[in-house]
């Protein structure tokens, strides 16, 4: 017997040198291709090592198709067998039309808190069908040595923030702040749902709106526009015909003074600045005021129902529950935020000084993302549109709203 | 005389030669083009398709969320054309008349020289627009600066009011060639005597070209025209590669090619209906219809053919 599976083995490794044939394979859908090589050279290699047997191979594809190519890839069925989830509807569409198995029963979840999983839950919380991976937390990065230069401190409130715009721009030698409109997500991600939840109120407004006790164009939904459309006069010139990696350049070549920004950049940043970085805040209204931030749940993984390799591949996402893949990935990308339990140390200062927000203030996430985009149309899509209006003086905060809120009325009841 | 009878018998070699044709024609064009329109019929609910007879078609004329979007991409697609008849086949014609003019020196170094965007992929032409006049990197900002005239500039691709223009300009820029190209072969095929006896009559120099050259070679410019038309009604990969499926800034450079493909494909938030998106590409394909047998029995039944 021993002597029959040693011949296995051998056979086994003979075969496995030209054809693999041993090995299981594993896909894995993202839009995270920016993250390619950490995959390649450190979480696959990590889990590989783990697991004899199973190949991981990372397949991304651009963000901006993401959404249609995978839905097109599982309808025809040629999808990888992990698949990278969005967050709230998005997901839980793929869940409800059978593309994403159900994970609830899955032992690495018990590491994840509820509201962790929230964004991956049927609205019952009964069934949960991606692992949480990590959150994104908004904020601003902003360039030390000019800060330094011009002596600026970091602003903690909307008035300071406007001065120091006003500072860099007098003085000409930076551009105030590095965004553009011309692909629409910046100014409603970086630019609406960062400052906003500050006005809203975090959670308190989110879900007062999807109980439809409250408007958009309630003040405290309306009044993020009007401070967007301040906004206009500090993005370098040109800014409608910015393009998002136009931004990331500028403010890395050292240009641009502020960069409003998720904490996904960091990792980006790092490699290319050569200056020091500091973040801060989304600023509040008056001194004192009690600061709400994003901290959005925005990645995880699921299993492809269809997935021929089912087995592996929970073994995969067992692994991604553990505190050594939380480490990896939390400190391979910083600003990917764990969201499991587990204790993780993180060594990047920045992104250090994102995460030590949640203990400052209230955590909340993208305000468009639970429930209000599930209709047509689409909340999250027109808030992009709306942004962009508002930056650059299109349309009046006030009429924007109301258009918003119309859309919003015309397919969800409790806002009716 | 008795061979007649065997005129009757079936030409088989006809079949023979049509054949490969047909069935790479069929198979790749005649089927696709009434999938497309057989899928318009349906939709799909919970995973199954249904058929809904012309549904999607009230939806797309009837909603005004799909109609407005449905207008605004006509509305610019006519635009596009518009700029295109106005401002690439007047140039190309006039590029041709220079260029067959018997002493130019250099014609065929120009000629190339203009034809050649016509050949660099969309892709290419589409981002190297983008950088020459980016705002931050091109060089557009500064050339103009250099002869003083840095007031002119203008983020032109992200502004509503110029960006759907700008496109079409750097889409004359990249097809000036094709219309001049044929232009300048009509004008090659006018023989040397017309003109001569026009010279004799005193026709000479620009009325030569107004009285005798234009007339001949007006069928010329109906076919550039009505290859202009079906061009830029398919038109997408510029918008595509310049602006993206969104089609920014606030859908003004949205064009039918880059409504559909985004209604079929998705983008972004939107997901793919690939029924919705046929129900336009349908539209589509109507519209383009409608133009050619406009042209062709409008015009072109209309239009006077010069035998030489």
């Amino acid at each position: 017997m021993k002597m029959m599976k040693l011949g296995v083995a051998l056979l086994a490794s003979t075969v496995a040198g030209t054809a693999a044939a041993a090995d299981v394979t594993l896909t894995i859908e993202s839009w995270r291709n920016d993250d390619l090589a950490l995959w390649q050279n450190t979480i696959i290699p990590a889990f590989e090592a783990a697991n004899p047997g199973i190949k991981v191979n990372f397949t991304p594809s651009a963000p901006a198709e993401y959404n249609a190519v995978l839905n097109s890839k599982l309808d025809a069925g040629s999808a990888g067998d992990l698949i990278t989830c969005r967050p709230f509807d998005a997901s839980l569409a793929l869940y409800e039309a059978g593309h994403l198995a159900d994970l609830s029963d899955l032992g690495g979840m018990a590491n994840f808190s509820s509201v962790a999983k929230s964004a991956w839950q049927t609205d019952d919380a009964s069934v949960t069908f991606c692992v949480p991976m990590a959150s994104v937390i908004h904020g601003f990065i902003y360039n030390k040595e000019a800060f330094d230069e011009l002596g600026l401190s970091v602003p903690q409130t909307e008035d300071e923030f406007f001065a120091a715009l006003e500072a860099i721009k007098k003085d000409g030698s930076y551009i105030p702040m590095a965004m553009g409109t011309n692909d629409q997500w910046e100014a409603a991600t970086m630019g609406y749902n960062n400052i906003g939840p500050n006005y809203w109120k975090g959670e308190e407004g989110r879900l007062a709106l999807i109980a439809g006790e409250q408007k958009l164009t309630d003040d405290q939904w309306v009044a993020p526009y009007a401070t967007l459309a301040r906004w206009g006069a500090y993005l370098g010139d040109g800014y409608e015909a910015q393009t998002y990696p136009d931004s990331q350049n500028i403010f890395t070549l050292g240009r641009a003074a502020i960069y409003p920004a998720g904490s996904w950049e960091i990792s980006g940043f790092n490699a290319q600045a050569d200056f020091a970085m500091g973040a801060f805040k989304p600023p509040v209204q008056n001194a004192g005021d009690d600061c709400y931030i994003s901290d959005h749940t925005d990645i995880a993984m699921g299993l492809n129902a269809a997935s021929p390799n089912a087995e592996a591949a929970r073994t995969f996402l067992d692994w991604m529950g553990t505190s050594e893949f939380a480490s990896i990935y939390a400190n391979a990308l910083p600003g990917f935020f764990s969201l499991s339990n587990h204790e993780v140390a993180m060594n990047d200062p920045l992104a250090q000084e994102f995460v030590s927000w949640r203990g400052e203030c209230h955590s909340t996430i993208r305000s468009t993302y639970q429930i209000l985009s599930r209709g047509t149309p689409n909340l999250e899509n027109e808030t992009w549109g709306a942004s962009v209006a508002a930056i650059k003086g299109a349309k009046s905060p006030e009429e924007l709203s109301a258009e918003l809120q119309d859309g919003l009325a015309s397919w969800y009841t409790p806002q009716q | 005389m008795s061979a007649r009878p065997k005129a009757r018998r079936f030409r088989w070699h006809i079949v023979v030669f049509l054949t490969p044709a047909v069935l790479v024609y069929t198979a790749i064009m005649i089927f696709p083009l009434f999938n497309t329109l057989r899928l318009a019929l349906f939709t799909e609910v919970d995973n199954v398709r249904v058929f809904v007879g012309l549904e999607n078609f009230r939806t797309l004329f009837g909603d005004p969320r799909w109609s407005e979007s449905f207008w605004n991409a006509l509305g610019n697609n006519f635009w596009f054309f518009f700029v295109h008849m106005l401002v690439q086949n007047p140039i190309g014609i006039l590029l041709a008349a220079i260029l067959s003019h018997p002493r130019l020196r250099f014609a065929s170094l120009y000629r190339s020289a203009i034809f050649v965007p016509t050949i660099l992929s969309f892709v290419i032409v589409g981002f190297a627009w983008k950088l020459i006049l980016s705002p931050i990197w091109g060089i557009a900002p500064g050339m103009l600066d250099a002869v003083g005239l840095k007031f002119l500039f203008a983020p032109w691709l992200g502004r509503e009011e110029y960006a759907l223009t700008t496109l079409a300009l750097v889409s004359v820029w990249q097809f000036v060639g094709i219309p001049m190209m044929l232009i300048y072969a009509a004008l090659l095929s006018i023989p040397g005597e017309i003109l001569e006896a026009g010279e004799i009559d005193g026709v000479t120099g620009s009325s030569a070209f107004w009285k005798i050259k234009l007339p001949l070679i007006l069928p010329s410019i109906g076919i550039i025209s009505i290859l202009t038309f079906v061009g830029n009604f398919n038109a997408f990969d510029l918008i595509y590669s310049a602006q993206g499926a969104l089609a920014g800034p606030d859908f003004s450079t949205d064009i039918l090619g880059t409504f559909m493909y985004r209604t079929f494909f998705g983008f972004q938030l939107q997901l793919g209906d690939r029924h919705m998106g046929s129900a336009i590409a349908t539209a589509m394909f109507v519209i383009i219809l409608i133009g050619v047998c406009l042209y062709l029995f409008g015009i072109q039944t209309r239009m006077r053919r010069y035998q030489f």
